[in-house]
């Protein structure tokens, strides 16, 4: 049994991943911004597992609640095992064009927010000297591309965070995980058309369990993003610029 | 929200529609999208043809409607949303002593799905049909209006509702009952019978003392020989064992099932010898569920399942009579259910079970030709008052549909006005 913190709970993807964790009778502590969701959630996974199920609704952008909010946690579940932070917005690109507003709440919400969580979650885990972190960034944080530059530049900074706090924490014995999602169809993707690239949120979840398992690292969820990110990656400029990805 | 293209399991038809997902069990009524004039709720689609599709409207997914609200270990009630697929339940419940009252031979469907069509198990004649363990659900109707639906409480919307085919509101949750077991096994005796007449010893002797009675026919002639299945839960505790799933990733671009290949399957089934074993409950109930998406044999143009019911009182001719109607027209099933329907009534007043026997016989989508057999089947199932079922049909007349189901009058007044399927506006026209 494990004690687990989920933060930004009522996501699909955590949702899905809740329940594994539930079904093999972990003690979670699960925090959103929608309580009537949450308790939906909480419902559901008292159903399907044996551990203790406890919610606490908090808008992630009220950074100064953090710290509170994780003590909070740790005194629930009289411990901390592993953190999952899964909460982000999809932002509208060209909107965030026409307002500077727009852009930096996005960056708030997608990278500052998690930081904040990180730069506490991290010296609790490296006292504790045990335990994993996970984080759901993107694969679109692996290069800046026009349709959605705003929101993947702030998932590449969770990314390069996440790199270094993984070294940092690696001599802890602490693991650091980065779930880099393709497409994923969830309420976040709802509008969009959907091909045989996308995934359902129960396989990720699956490697998201499968990767806080195990030693921690980056991983691409379905596996095949790794190799279609490492071509997108490595087109030269000068042909990127003219592309319309 | 976004054009798809969502197909049923029996892959025929492949219309676009709009896709909207229900948020949530306590969200209002979505808004339809523009272009779409109707609407319909959408579980997994494992209906077999246009009885879950709405060409040109929308379909309302209820993907996101999958969370348990409570399970009473100790009486099996168990609430739950609409979208919660059987296999979850089965999942919580096994380990805990409970089973479904009714399952269909597919665990991948959803409770909506399952009240909708009023779904029948290997069980019909005893616990009849799955309504008759559905003590409550909330109805969400078009105009935003919540209708709590039980034998009690709004009966007239709840007996409308069961075997409604999805056009009286969306289902949000329900309230059923499970029933008790010892373990995840069952006791199973296989028998081979050579004619239909043996078959009905076979159905008369058994119902009383076995649960579940199922038989499949062997259709590559029009003899009637089969395999006859009958089990009960088995009182073994024995640990949860999970067997190993296959899928059929891609659609063929061919159909790999032709009369030859029917012929070696059946051939190489009725091998199997007569006996008793012990099976895990997966395998009995769901032998096709091992094979994911194993509808994709039949290639592009897909398949069609045709599933009648005949009264009781005309006994096994009719059913001798379909089979050399597909004999004669050089057809053949792949696979072909016989199965005998029990008199406990349903409380849905459009149920398809009625005391009789069933018979369900897949077959390629050919063109012309299966056409030609169903129109042959058709006036066979027409002549003895039978009716067919609207969760596999993509294809029936609207005269047959009415004469089968005589309460459709009655049916229609609680028919949503934004709710709509392809099902409906074909046997509907002209009326
Ligand atoms: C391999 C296989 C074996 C089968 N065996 C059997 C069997 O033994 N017995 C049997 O009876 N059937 C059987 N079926 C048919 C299947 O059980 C039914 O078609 C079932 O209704 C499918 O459920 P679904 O969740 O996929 O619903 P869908 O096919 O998506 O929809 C079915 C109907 O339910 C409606 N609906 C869905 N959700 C809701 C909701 N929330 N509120 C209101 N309406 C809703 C839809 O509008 C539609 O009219 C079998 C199917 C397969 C593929
Ligand atoms: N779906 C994809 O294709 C995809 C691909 C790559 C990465 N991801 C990432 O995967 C993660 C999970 O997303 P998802 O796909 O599961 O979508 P989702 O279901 O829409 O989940 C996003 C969640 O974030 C929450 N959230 C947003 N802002 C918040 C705030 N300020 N405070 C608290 N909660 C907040 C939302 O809460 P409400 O429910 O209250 O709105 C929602 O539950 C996100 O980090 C996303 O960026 C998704």
């Amino acid at each position: 049994m494990k004690k687990i913190l989920i933060i930004g709970a009522t996501s699909a993807i955590a949702g899905a991943t809740a329940r594994l964790f539930a079904e093999r009778g972990d003690a979670l502590y699960l925090v959103g911004r929608n309580n009537d969701k949450l308790q939906v959630l909480a419902g559901d996974l008292r159903v399907r597992g044996r551990g203790q199920v406890v919610t606490e609704e908090l808008d992630l952008n009220d950074m100064a609640a953090h710290e509170a909010m994780i003590a909070r946690a740790t005194a629930a579940l009289q411990g901390l095992d592993a953190a999952l932070i899964a909460h982000g917005t999809l932002s509208d690109q060209s909107a965030c064009q026409a307002s500077v507003e727009m852009t930096l709440m996005e960056i708030k919400t997608n990278a500052l927010s998690a930081i904040s969580l990180l730069t506490l979650l991290a010296n609790i885990f490296e006292a504790q000297k045990q335990g994993c972190i996970a984080v759901i960034s993107s694969v679109a944080g692996d290069r800046g591309r026009q349709s959605n530059y705003v929101y993947g530049s702030a998932k590449a900074m969770v990314t390069a965070f996440l790199s270094g706090l993984r070294q940092r924490l690696a001599k802890a014995g602490v693991s650091v995980v980065t779930v880099k999602p393709g497409f994923v169809d969830t309420p976040m993707t709802s509008g969009f058309k959907k091909g045989p690239l996308w995934a359902v949120p129960e396989k990720v979840a699956a490697d998201i369990v499968h990767a806080m398992d195990g030693k921690g690292g980056e991983i691409y969820t379905p596996w095949f993003w790794r190799f279609i990110m490492l071509i997108i990656r490595h087109i030269p400029e000068v042909i990127f610029k003219r592309l319309r990805l | 929200m976004a054009q798809q293209i969502l197909r049923s399991w029996g892959r025929v038809l492949a219309a676009p529609a709009d896709v909207v997902d229900m948020p949530a069990a306590a969200a209002p009524f979505p808004a339809l999208p523009a272009g779409s004039s109707s609407l319909l709720p959408f579980g997994k689609g494992r209906s077999y043809g246009d009885s879950c599709l709405n060409p040109g409207g929308a379909l309302l997914r209820t993907k996101n409607l999958d969370h348990f609200i409570s399970f009473d270990k100790d009486t099996g009630i168990l609430v739950c949303e609409a979208g919660v697929q059987l296999a979850d339940i089965l999942r919580v419940i096994v380990p805990q002593g409970w089973f479904l009252p009714v399952t269909p031979g597919t665990r991948f469907v959803t409770v909506g799905g399952a009240i909708a069509n009023d779904v029948h198990g290997k069980n019909h004649h005893r616990n009849g049909a799955f309504g008759c363990h559905v003590r409550r659900f909330e109805l969400l109707r078009s105009n935003n209006e919540r209708l709590i639906c039980s034998a009690e409480e709004n009966a007239d919307w709840f007996s409308a509702t069961i075997g409604g085919i999805g056009l009286t509101g969306l289902i949000t949750w329900v309230e059923l009952q499970m029933q008790p077991i010892s373990g995840p096994w069952m006791d199973v005796e296989t028998l081979h019978f050579s004619s239909l007449d043996e078959f009905g010893k076979l159905t008369a002797e058994s119902d009383s003392r076995f649960e579940y009675v199922v038989a499949w026919l062997d259709c590559s002639d029009a003899v009637g020989r089969g395999i006859f299945f009958r089990a009960n839960h088995s009182a073994e505790t024995e640990q949860y064992k999970k067997p190993l799933c296959l899928s059929l990733p891609v659609v063929p671009p061919v159909s790999f099932v032709n009369n030859l290949s029917i012929k070696l399957f059946n051939t190489l089934y009725n091998k199997k010898s007569d006996g008793s074993s012990r099976a895990h409950y997966e395998p009995f109930f769901y032998p096709l569920d091992g094979v994911g998406n194993w509808n994709r044999i039949y290639g592009p143009k897909g398949f069609y399942q045709y599933q009648c019911v005949i009264p009781a009182r005309h006994g096994l001719a009719p059913i001798q009579e379909m089979l050399a109607a597909v004999s004669k027209n050089g057809m053949s099933s792949f696979l072909s259910v016989l199965k005998g329907f029990g008199s406990k009534p349903s409380p849905g007043m459009m149920s398809f079970p009625c005391e009789g026997v069933t018979l369900a016989l897949d077959f390629a989508n050919t063109g012309a030709s299966v056409q030609r057999l169903f129109a042959a089947l058709d006036e066979i199932v027409a002549g003895v008052d039978g009716r067919l079922y609207p969760a596999k049909d993509g294809r029936m007349s609207g005269a047959l549909f009415r004469a089968g189901y005589p309460v459709l009058e009655k049916f229609s007044t609680f028919v949503d006005p934004a709710f709509s399927s392809g099902f409906w506006r074909r046997v509907m026209e002209g009326k």
